[in-house]
């Protein structure tokens, strides 16, 4: 058995239980923020996609890999979205070299 | 795979619930008829096409093909009762060879008739002079473009068949068909390629609109978004891939007691080849005709009898009832 069961995703829904106002309040403000706005659904969808690729969570990357799939968006379009995610992990990681590179250059003699 | 096998398969779904048991939670059981708006009239199984999707397993190979006198007795009954629309359909209607007769005879009647035409037929000899037979008749144009994209639509349809349906399309537009004030309609039906539900219609549709002007120069009215029923091929295809449960499931997951209310069977009486009468082309594809004391044959058409039928409901249902909802017109509620 896998702590990560693709069953599990059902349960999403129920999250609310043992602190419903919390829980009811939160899928207000996710339907609010994944939804069209400004923003469409499908540009809204491949953030999320991106997200959960970048945070390795399983129910996500299956939950909107799927949904992008609903919406008509390409493996190739997907793909890419996944290497601009790739990037800014990259990026994210040696930008924060600067930190390391001050620490090393003050305290090496 | 046989009709009753299908069942059989349809019947053992594990721990997701009956949609008769979904149903009922709702209060809405049973479903019964509210009249006869449509009448589907299924013109036989041939087809010049064999997609993967089909639940009507239709294909060259096959020879089913309605007959004259029922057809006859398809404007006999149109001519008597006041049914709005006429929804041509098969395998490919324009393979039964009296159906350029038939739309003549229907037109007279005045009512909205449409044809579900795969659009590649058109484009060979035989059958090319129906573009003009249905432009000249007003005849509303259904077609099913699963893709924008060429890959994934032939990977569905066939290698091929997209260009001959953008061909096709091009002929049509040029005709009047999808543009401005022509009167005639093209419509696109949009379907999952692959073990997935469809998403908003509304988008899909902004993305086939976009694309397909701007990369192929073509036009089309509105797109029907369809849920891929669990039946005929695309079982199959369920079955060999692995994704029955998980298909079943989020067909279940994602019911929707407000498309119940909408469900097309509720207004349609649909006809097969041999004259059978359904409650969808779906239910005729698994021998299940009408019941609860309807007659089964057209030839023994009782509107009263049919008008409140008890709709016969099985688990593959749950594919109409799924998110938005899903018909032979697309979404049947308003998205959030």
């Amino acid at each position: 058995m896998s702590y990560y069961e693709p069953k599990d995703l059902a349960d999403f829904p129920n999250i609310t239980e043992w602190a419903q106002k919390e829980g009811n309040k939160f899928f207000e403000y996710y339907g609010a923020a994944t939804g069209a706005g400004k923003l469409t659904e499908r540009e809204k969808s491949l953030i999320a996609l991106t997200v959960a690729l970048t945070q390795n969570c399983p129910y996500c990357i299956d939950a909107y890999t799927t949904k992008c799939m609903s919406l008509g968006i390409s493996s190739e379009e997907m793909m890419e979205a996944a290497h601009t995610g790739a990037a800014m992990m990259a990026g994210v990681t040696l930008a924060h070299t600067t930190q390391m590179r001050k620490i090393i250059r003050k305290k090496e003699m | 795979m046989e009709a009753r096998e299908q069942l059989r398969i349809l019947g053992q779904i594990g721990d997701i619930p009956s949609l008769s048991e979904k149903i009922r939670e709702t209060n809405m059981f049973p479903l019964c008829a509210k009249g006869i708006d449509i009448l589907q009239i299924n013109l036989g199984k041939r087809c010049n096409l064999s997609c993967r999707h089909c639940h009507v397993d239709a294909g060259p190979h096959r020879t089913e093909i309605m007959t004259r006198p029922i057809l006859e007795k398809c404007l006999e009954i149109l001519s008597s009762f006041p049914i709005a629309t006429i929804d041509m359909t098969g395998g490919a209607p324009e393979m039964n060879p009296h159906l350029e007769w038939f739309i003549g005879e229907a037109a007279r009647l005045n009512r909205q008739m449409i044809v579900r035409s795969n659009l590649t037929i058109l484009l060979e000899e035989a059958y090319r002079h129906f573009m003009d037979i249905f432009a000249q008749n007003k005849v509303e144009i259904v077609t099913s473009l699963p893709d924008y994209l060429e890959t994934k639509s032939d990977r569905q349809r066939g290698a091929g068949v997209f260009g001959k349906i953008i061909a096709a399309l091009r002929e049509l537009n040029a005709l009047g068909y999808g543009m401005k004030n022509s009167g005639l309609r093209i419509d696109i039906v949009h379907n999952p390629v692959g073990a997935y539900l469809p998403g908003s219609q509304a988008a899909l549709e902004h993305e086939y609109r976009t694309r397909l002007l701007a990369e192929h120069g073509v036009h089309f009215n509105q797109l029907f978004c369809l849920t891929n029923l669990p039946i005929g091929r695309y079982l199959d295809y369920l079955i060999e891939s692995g994704n029955l449960d998980d298909y079943l499931s989020a067909l279940c997951h994602s019911f929707n007691p407000a498309a119940v209310k909408n469900v097309m069977c509720l207004t349609t009486l649909s006809v097969g080849w041999e004259g059978s009468l359904y409650d969808c082309d779906f239910n005729q594809m698994l021998d299940l005709t009408v019941n609860h004391g309807a007659p089964k044959n057209i030839m023994n058409f009782d509107m009263d009898k049919l008008k409140n039928r008890e709709i016969v409901i099985n688990n593959h249902c749950y594919g109409c009832v799924a998110g938005c909802g899903s018909s032979c017109r697309g979404a049947t509620t308003e998205e959030d």
